[in-house]
């Protein structure tokens, strides 16, 4: 079976966020630039299924300018088959993305695709799903737990309450939560091997997909700040002023 | 133009971020519509008919939407919203909202504005990216906009006074390559997390599970619900459903307690509108202390159990 999985090259989750001056948008120059941490847990799924024999190929997909070529090799380090970049230079949105995927999902005729749940710049929470109706696929988010046996894929997800398990049947989309492994890290030999595996660049338009953009950005502000920093020296202290001064507790 | 908001309850009770969806949906001119999906002989219709300020209910009926996937929901709001003249669907970005919302966008070629925190004009929002360290200003051209709302930023809408008509509608034909086989609900006597005016939140500095029994006792006192980072869900020490964060739920309480948790942005981005901030952290440099209000230095087995006493006195 063959697995498609989606890597987005985000601003790395360590790096504090700065906020452009003229508003409009985040630093991004300078900034260091790693795939999304979901994205990594995407692919590590995908290389576990190919160790236990149920995956065949896994196919890496970026959408994006070159640049994420850098963030394909790291898909592919980690055990990725080999990669597809879907080049434009327009900023995408993940109806964008979804469509992109798509088109290339037609193509590849893969039985599994794999996303993050959330990408960690935008927060979206949105491409795997759109993909999967885009497809008229079955969709399976936020998988703390994947089994597939059957034609089927039998997935724990985490939702508000707790935990539910779905049963899909493939071809379907499945979107990765925090808890659904522990990716490895790329060993060296692997990053090695990794740069001759085959990468393939498409464009945009080759799809046939129009990107254009339905949100426009007007503006990026700073969040309101908070003025924390306060001290309390003991138990005593705290409460007479979560009760007294703010007032979130009754008198005693 | 009617505003569609999906409904989403649970044994007959509208959940409080729907009617928090409501406010925003008011705020976005036009009709209230709220479509609800029930299994046979549920209650919920007449429950959403009595929010304020919805006009009208739409109730589909089906036994599979007792358990509902988003293949299912998404079938039956898009007929809904063909028979309809929409400008806008809305639901709360909880994992129900967040799972079906962007199915059905992707079926009217919108783009999704996932959840929202102002909105500015019918067209125009303010949404978090960055785990929340930058605001966006975004306006959507798509016809019919596709909207999640963040609970926390709108004040959930009454639940009683309505009077909204109920219009019976057919649901679609049930999806079947999808089916909901299992559920492991975390069972908690404790107020709902998100909706909780107070909240005492533990880290991986709790240490284990069994360690967690003294947060309880003092959110006992409290009346409060139990949170956490997600090193401590990952660590074992409590449920996925307990954390809180970026990807995690979103909280704003009039008081959160931070105990055993460093501070990172992704678990800020989840507390930071809480109103009053408390931490308790035996490290002085721990980044949670540059945002609270209350931040109390010290080894959490001896402060937490004293915490507890002092509210007696
Ligand atoms: C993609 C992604 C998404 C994420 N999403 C979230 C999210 O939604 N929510 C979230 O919380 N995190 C999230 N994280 C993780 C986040 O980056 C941090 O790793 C996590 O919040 C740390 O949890 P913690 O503060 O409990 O643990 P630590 O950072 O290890 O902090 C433990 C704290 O406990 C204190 N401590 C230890 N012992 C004691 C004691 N006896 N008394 C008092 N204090 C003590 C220590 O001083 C320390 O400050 C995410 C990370 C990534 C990459
Ligand atoms: N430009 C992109 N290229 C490849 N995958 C993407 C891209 N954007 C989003 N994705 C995938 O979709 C997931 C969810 O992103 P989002 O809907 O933007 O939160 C990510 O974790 C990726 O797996």
């Amino acid at each position: 079976m063959k697995v498609l999985v989606c890597v987005k090259r985000v601003i790395d989750f360590n790096v504090k966020v700065r906020v452009r001056s003229d508003g409009s948008g985040v630093e991004t120059s300078n900034v260091k630039m790693s795939m999304n941490p979901f994205d990594e847990i995407a692919v590590e799924e995908a290389v576990r299924l190919r160790e236990r024999g149920i995956a065949s190929e896994i196919v890496a997909v970026s959408c994006g300018t070159a640049a994420c070529q850098e963030t394909l090799r790291a898909a592919l380090a980690l055990g990725a088959d080999r990669a597809v970049l879907v080049e434009t230079d327009t900023a995408l949105e993940p109806l964008a993305v979804a469509k992109l995927v798509a088109a290339l999902v037609r193509q590849e005729a893969p039985q599994l695709v794999i996303l993050g749940k959330q990408a960690i710049d935008d927060d979206a929470n949105q491409t795997g799903q759109m993909l999967a109706a885009l497809l008229d696929w079955p969709q399976a988010t936020f998988a703390s737990k994947l089994q597939i046996a059957d034609g089927k894929a039998d997935v724990t997800r985490e939702v508000d309450g707790g935990l539910e398990t779905v049963e899909v049947t493939l071809p379907a989309v499945v979107t990765t939560d925090l808890r659904l492994n522990e990716p490895r890290y790329a060993t060296l030999p692997n990053i090695m091997k990794a740069k001759k595996k085959p990468m393939q660049t498409l464009s945009a338009q080759s799809l046939g997909v129009d990107v254009t953009p339905h949100v426009t950005l007007i503006r990026v502000d700073e969040p309101a700040g908070r003025k924390g920093g306060g001290r309390v020296a003991d138990v005593k202290e705290l409460v007479a002023k979560l009760r007294n001064e703010a007032k979130v507790l009754p008198p005693a | 133009m009617n505003v569609l908001v999906l409904a989403e309850h649970e044994q007959g009770t509208l959940a409080s971020a729907t009617l928090s969806a409501v406010t925003a949906a008011r705020a976005l001119g036009g009709d209230v519509v709220m479509l609800v999906l029930s299994a046979p002989g549920d209650a919920i219709a007449q429950a959403a008919a009595a929010v304020p300020g919805i006009a009208r209910v739409l109730h589909a009926e089906a036994p599979w939407f007792a358990q509902p996937t988003a293949e299912n929901v998404a079938a039956t709001a898009l007929d809904a919203i063909a028979r309809g003249q929409y400008s806008h669907v809305v639901a709360a970005a909880t994992s129900f909202g967040k799972n079906a919302m962007p199915r059905i966008a992707a079926k009217l070629d919108a783009a999704q504005v996932s959840d929202i925190t102002a909105i500015n004009a019918p067209d125009t929002f303010v949404r978090p990216i960055y785990a929340g360290n930058a605001f966006a200003t975004v306006r959507s051209s798509d016809p019919i906009k596709v909207v999640t709302v963040r609970a926390t930023a709108f004040d959930p809408a009454g639940a009683s006074g309505g009077q909204a008509s109920i219009d019976t509608i057919a649901a679609a034909p049930e999806v079947p390559a999808a089916k909901v086989v299992g559920q492991a609900r975390t069972k908690s006597a404790r107020p709902e997390l998100t909706s909780a005016r107070v909240v005492i939140s533990g880290g991986r500095g709790l240490g284990s599970g069994e360690n967690f029994k003294l947060l309880e006792a003092l959110a006992d006192k409290l009346n409060a619900a139990i949170g956490a980072s997600r090193a401590a869900v990952d660590a074992g020490y409590v449920p996925n459903d307990y954390q809180v964060g970026q990807t995690g739920k979103i909280v704003a309480p009039d008081l959160y307690v931070a105990i055993g948790i460093s501070g990172a942005i992704q678990h800020l981005a989840g507390m930071k509108d809480s109103k009053v901030i408390v931490a308790i952290n035996k490290d002085p440099e721990a980044p949670i202390f540059q945002i609270a209000d209350y931040g109390l230095v010290g080894d959490l087995f001896e402060v937490v159990p004293a915490l507890t006493a002092e509210l007696d006195r």
